[in-house]
């Protein structure tokens, strides 16, 4: 069966995110690049299906820059067949990326029997890709699932809904699961991964092979700035007892007038 | 040229190895310390990811990476605990005898199965009387017909109790010094190998240290490695390769020290701000950040020159050392920098400065690293 996974790149949890000097992106050059943690458990997912459905290929599709490509040589290295990468810009927003994954997945040449991705990515949280692209592809999506049961032609998700309540869904195939933790404990990629990583086919794409331009950009960011610095905080000593009752009339008279919550 | 990048393939492969010793070793490095077990689950999933013998060539099923890559991975997984590093730097100790001197016939029955399942071995050259002066050992090899007989007791010996094969170094006669020594490869089942109980050590306490007694050992002639009279060179060849491991492993467990009191130093506030405001904390942490740098390139030109073929022995020997008695110093003032917290077992730095003080120990002293140095440079 054919098994493709979405990923992105995204900046490592421990950055420090500053804007770029004009503020119409974040500033990208010392970012440090990791796999979405979500499409982690997409990859393992995949890879679990493929061991259980002999002959399987699985493919992995991104839509990004190509200064790092991080998140492919992982999928690549934790044992993901080929992969695919069109090459655009990182600040490109969900409605174009969902647009060249289709592309991307088209031109692959292979009929996708399942699709997995993450449920969202960390650094922008938009949840709209692989709905997105579900609909793109005409086929029907669950995000956020926890339990997967299925081989090529039907699989049983299990959903979490608020107050940790599971959905269960049974669906047929062709189907796009967004995964969330919990899922499975992604695998690390092996030493021999990696090295047999670097001789796996990967296709490079542009925005226009994938049939996508400028014009399908829906969202523009016009401004990125940092949130203003919170003022330092106020202490008052109430150890002296005979200057209590002056510092409890301070700290209500600033709650009431400057911090305006009582 | 010069060039002191490395490839993308040797980055990926220190993020993995990183990412092993930060997820799985470290949360349990302290558990095993305290009750000095070695912790097969995590030997065995390393293994798994290809992070153990890594150096078996790649025609006897091993991953064929380069000494380069070895330093990496090994730096990499002592960051995560020294103590498991031992262990797991054990195995190549033990089979880079068989790698360097072992015929193609030895390569294929002994290296082979250390790369289908997870199995341990163990180097046997230290005796009770004998540690430095390597050339005087004592336990003897004699021929019987078609077999060689061993009797000796071999002291210090790394995953003694758990080892599945050994490699043995003795003499045929004392008398020739270091021209009588033979290295021969055991496995475990052969009758007359006793096994003392475990070592109380200071540090590296999740590795098991034992002395083994071998007596009236009997091996095929097949396993010995080369000609009788060659196992000093191939074990002066095994130091080559080894000490710059060694090396390596102090250069990840500095580098560990060194976060954590890179860490701490942030967060831990005195007279009315971080101690890393404080200039008598930042020469401290300069100097930390200085030598674990200058011995990582020791450690990388010490394997690029084996990885070219050319004599390493004085770069392993100035790995060794430096690395070593700088990982000491490093060690000891992380602990310094964490003040009180630093000699509680409660905090991470104590346990690397014990672990530390073996780095200056095994695989030849400091001491003994600048009598080579001292050869080296004199000769």
């Amino acid at each position: 069966m054919n098994i493709f996974v979405c990923v992105k790149q995204v900046p490592d949890t421990e950055t420090k995110v500053t804007p770029n000097s004009d503020g119409t992106f974040i500033e990208t050059s010392s970012i440090k690049w990791i796999m979405n943690p979500y499409d982690e458990f997409a990859v393992e997912q995949a890879l679990l299906l493929k061991t259980a459905n002999a002959g399987s290929t699985v493919t992995v599709a991104r839509v990004g820059s190509v200064q790092d490509t991080e998140a492919l040589r992982t999928a690549l290295a934790m044992g993901a067949d080929e992969a695919i990468l069109v090459e655009g810009d990182d600040n490109l927003d969900s409605y174009m990326i969902s647009k060249a994954l289709k592309g991307a997945i088209e031109k692959s040449g292979k009929t996708p029997d399942i699709i997995f991705t993450g449920k969202q990515a960390i650094d922008d949280d938009c949840l709209q890709v692989p709905q997105l692209l579900a609909q793109m592809l005409d086929m029907p999506s669950v995000s956020v699932v926890v339990g997967f049961e299925g081989d090529d032609k039907k699989a049983t998700l299990k959903r979490e809904v608020e107050g940790g309540a599971l959905e269960v869904y049974e669906v047929t195939t062709p189907v796009l699961v967004a995964c969330n933790k919990g899922l499975n404990t992604p695998r690390y990629a092996s030493l021999p991964g990696i090295m047999k990583a670097k001789r796996k086919p990967l296709q490079n794409l542009s925005l226009g092979d994938v049939g996508v331009s400028g014009d399908d950009r829906r969202v523009k960011y016009s401004n990125f700035q940092l949130p203003p610095e919170k003022p330092p905080g106020k202490k008052f000593d109430a150890m002296d007892e005979a200057k209590q009752a002056e510092i409890v009339a301070e700290v209500v008279g600033l709650l009431r007038n400057e911090a305006k919550v009582i | 040229m010069v060039n002191f990048e490395l490839s993308q393939e040797q980055k990926d492969i220190s993020e993995m190895a990183m990412k092993f010793a930060k997820n799985e070793m470290i949360p349990k490095a302290n558990e095993y310390d305290l009750k000095a077990e070695m912790p097969l689950e995590i030997l065995s999933k390393a293994w798994e990811l290809g992070l153990v013998n890594t150096c078996i060539p790649t025609d006897f099923g091993g991953t064929g990476f380069s000494t380069m890559d070895s330093m990496i991975i090994t730096e990499s997984l002592a960051y995560g605990c020294l103590g498991m590093n031992t262990a797991i730097m054990a195995n190549d100790l033990a089979l880079l005898p068989i790698v360097i001197g072992g015929s193609e016939e030895q390569k294929k029955k002994f290296l082979t199965p250390f790369t289908e399942s997870y199995k341990i071995a163990a180097f046997c050259l230290t005796e009770p009387g004998n540690g430095s002066d390597a050339a005087g050992i004592k336990t003897k090899i004699t021929e019987d017909g078609e077999h060689y007989i061993i009797n000796g007791q071999k002291m210090w010996i790394t995953n003694a109790g758990y080892a599945d094969l050994f490699t043995l170094y003795g003499t045929m006669d004392p008398a020739l010094k270091h021209k009588g020594i033979s290295a021969v490869v055991i496995e475990k089942d052969t009758p007359g190998i006793e096994i003392g109980k475990p070592e109380k050590k200071m540090g590296h306490c999740c590795s098991d240290t034992r002395s083994i007694t071998f007596k009236d050992v009997k091996i095929p002639k097949a396993n010995m490695l080369g000609k009788p009279g060659d196992g000093w060179k191939i074990a002066m060849k095994t130091l080559d390769h080894s000490r710059p491991m060694v090396a390596a492993s102090a250069i990840g467990g500095a580098q560990c020290a060194m976060d954590y009191a890179v860490n701490y130093s942030k967060e831990r506030h005195q007279f009315g701000g971080p101690i890393s405001n404080h200039q008598m904390i930042q020469t401290i942490i300069a100097d930390m950040a200085m030598k674990i740098e200058a011995g990582r390139l020791l450690v990388y030109k010490s394997a690029w020159l084996i990885d070219k073929s050319e004599s390493n022995t004085k770069l392993a020997s100035f790995a060794k050392a430096f690395s070593a008695d700088m990982f000491m110093e490093v060690a000891t003032d992380a602990v310094q920098i964490y003040g009180g917290y630093g000699y509680s077992k409660e905090y991470p730095v104590e346990k690397l400065m014990r672990d530390a003080k073996l780095i200056q120990i095994y695989e030849g002293t400091s001491q003994i690293q600048r009598l080579v140095i001292a050869k080296e440079v004199l000769k």
